[in-house]
């Protein structure tokens, strides 16, 4: 099991009101060097606690402010009316109170938020009545993000972010100054990686080497020729539409238009601002991920984390010869490695991910026909396994084809499903569990192969964990 | 740790389950079917008259359909513990079999709800860093279930392995 992080850190969520929370500690935004608290700076080995960047409060305001004005919003002409009704003093020594409790709390807040990284972890107090500290185990680390939003690129800060499987949105620091943000994600990876402190500091950066970069046009030719993102577009401007028509009335329509209008948003130009400029480097201490417009993110996955690579093609995409890599790993959120690329490209950064695949090399045994295609009419032909010497692959999905890989490694458990109907067709389900959540079946398999594949998984499954690298990849 | 290494990798060496599971299903089978048929029988009985009153044997009539099925059931539950990893194998119409290696279990639960604990059973869950893992044996006897909970935390101690 993995200890850490179970129980959250929390820069505590109330924070400051606009402009009240941080009165002299604003020193301008590139003042943030995190104050060594007891042990000078500079001494790596024994752990000294640092703080946030003192902009933190201000910087995370926004949340209970949006809260107040979305309440205030709502309750729409009783809270005007409730206002108006307050003389103006009181209204005005009610404004100054509040700032000043929302201030206070929010400059203590920060003041009781400690990090500190020790040889084996990376540990945040926090908490001013309830005070709570999480330890976050490095050699458990399953990725390290950092990620800037907009708000934050302006003022020069970052907020870090350790996956460990079991953490939450609490178990981030935000925000940091944006070079100590950095300077902190190659020391933990240092650490992670199993050098001495003093060597972790001293290392600095790991030096990294491009591997991909999605051009801007790449990416927006292939968001147009992906068909979820045109019935989503043409979906969200149609059914509105259509709604009017038959129902004759525009508040139907409005009222249709606003979800249909932000899935439209969130797969088409939603999609592009994240996936804008996806740079996709190689490093010691795993692979890189940058991308964003507005919000600009830098993903870091050590080696040996990936849990399954997806191989997405959808039919428009083929004739281009290009894919979408996605990929999951136990306890982070990201899971697009690729957006898009040529095949060639995207099978050479899965290279990076699963060392030693050779992708090109798997030959998919498709599903038998005479039973398959009662069970699953048409769509059987999309089903394949392979089985290699590494990894465990599924392939589904006629018009956009899904291809799963999982290392044997990274298998948990190994099931067997078969259904009446199945039977009947002397067809069975192979499901594959992973860590991240994840289960890669392999349907409509012969069911003396199926139960042969079963045994055989389990096998693999269990062997090959014994050459996987070990947790801490540079020792 | 050989202890109980029976059978090979290859030839897996069934375990069903006690007799103790399918008593209590049963009984609780036949306890709700008697009193649906007799609730059923009397509100007809009153209301339609005493002829309807007969449409209470249909629970009947499905209680003993259900008693087949229950012991089909429970006929296809078993596991099998392997040198290196745990088999279960369940369910009639929908088959179903789990293969959890020793290596990938995260915890082992024995639970036992008060019907259990009546009729001297427990049940043993293995947990693996994957929730899709389904590997449950039900209705074991306690002695049982203690001694495979124990036997799986050292095997998997001994072979344990990150994710």
């Amino acid at each position: 099991m993995s200890p850490a992080g179970a129980e959250g850190v929390g820069v505590p969520e109330a924070v400051g009101v606009p402009g009240a929370g941080v009165p002299e500690a604003v020193g301008g935004a590139g003042a943030g060097v995190p104050e060594a608290v007891g042990v000078p700076e500079g001494v790596a080995v024994a752990a000294y606690e640092r703080r946030l960047h003192p902009l933190t409060p201000l910087l995370r305001a926004w949340v209970p402010i949006a809260a107040v004005i979305g309440m205030l919003a709502q309750q729409g002409d009783r809270a005007e009316e409730w206002i108006t009704e307050l003389p103006v003093s009181l209204r005005f020594l009610v404004l100054v109170a509040l700032l000043l409790v929302f201030g206070t709390y929010g400059l203590l807040s920060w003041w009781f938020t400690h990090y500190a990284v020790t040889a084996t972890e990376l540990r945040i107090r926090s908490g001013l009545l309830f005070r709570r500290t999480a330890h976050i185990r490095l050699d458990r680390i399953q990725a390290v993000d950092v990620t800037r939003p907009m708000l934050a690129r302006l003022a020069g800060v970052a907020k870090l972010r350790i996956d460990v499987i079991g953490t939450d949105d609490k178990d981030e620091l935000a925000y940091l100054a944006e070079k100590d943000a950095a300077a902190l994600r190659a020391e933990l990876l240092a650490r992670a990686a199993g050098f001495a402190p003093a060597e972790a500091v001293a290392l600095g950066e790991a030096p990294e080497r491009a591997l991909l970069r999605v051009g801007p046009r790449e990416l927006v030719v292939s968001l147009l020729l992906s068909l979820g993102v045109l019935a989503a577009v043409t979906g969200g401007l149609l059914v509105p539409v259509a709604v009017w028509w038959f129902s004759a009335s525009p508040w139907a329509a409005a009222a249709a238009l606003l979800p249909l209008l932000g899935w439209a948003w969130s797969s088409s130009v939603g999609r592009f601002l994240t996936e804008y400029d996806w740079t996709v480097a190689e490093s010691p201490d795993g692979l890189r991920l940058d991308h964003g417009l507005a919000d600009r993110a830098h993903e870091t996955v050590p080696p040996g984390r990936v849990q399954t690579v997806r191989i997405v093609e959808p039919l428009l995409w083929r004739w281009r010869g290009w894919v979408r890599v996605e990929l999951a790993v136990a306890g982070s959120k990201n899971d697009v490695l690729v957006p898009v690329a040529a095949r060639a490209a995207a099978y050479e950064v899965i290279a990076r991910v699963l060392p030693g695949v050779d992708l090109a090399a798997l030959s998919f045994s498709p599903a038998p026909g005479a039973g398959a295609r009662w069970v699953v009419p048409v769509w059987w032909r999309g089903y394949g396994v392979a089985v290699s010497e590494d990894v465990f692959a599924a392939r589904r999905g006629l018009l956009c084809r899904r291809t799963e890989i999982v290392p044997h490694a990274k298998v948990q458990s190994v099931r067997l499903t078969r259904g009446p109907w199945e039977r009947l067709h002397g067809v069975a389900d192979v499901h594959v569990d992973t860590g991240a959540n994840g289960t890669v079946t392999a349907r409509l398999r012969p069911a003396p192969e199926a139960s042969a594949l079963l045994y055989a998984q389990a096998d693999r499954s269990r062997t090959s964990r014994a050459t996987a690298r070990p947790d801490r990849w540079m020792t | 740790m050989d202890m109980g290494t029976r059978g090979g990798t290859s030839r897996p060496d069934w375990v069903g389950l006690p007799g103790g599971l399918l008593r209590l299903r049963r009984l609780l089978l036949a306890f709700w079917a008697v009193l649906f048929a007799a609730v059923t029988g009397v509100v007809l009985g009153l209301t339609a008259g005493p002829a309807w009153a007969a449409c209470g044997a249909l629970w009947l009539a499905a209680a003993a359909w259900g008693w087949v099925l229950l012991g089909r059931n429970w006929r296809s539950w078993r596991y099998a513990e392997r040198a290196d990893d745990l088999l279960i194998s369940r369910g009639v119409l929908w088959r179903a079999q789990t293969v959890v290696p020793y290596g990938r279990m995260q915890l082992v639960e024995v639970t036992s709800g008060p019907l259990e604990r009546r009729f001297g059973l427990a049940s043993v869950q293995l947990h693996t860093a994957a929730a899709a893992t389904d590997a449950k044996i039900p209705g074991l006897v306690p002695g049982e279930a203690e001694r495979l909970r124990d036997r799986l935390t050292e095997l998997g101690e001994a072979r344990s392995a990150g994710l």
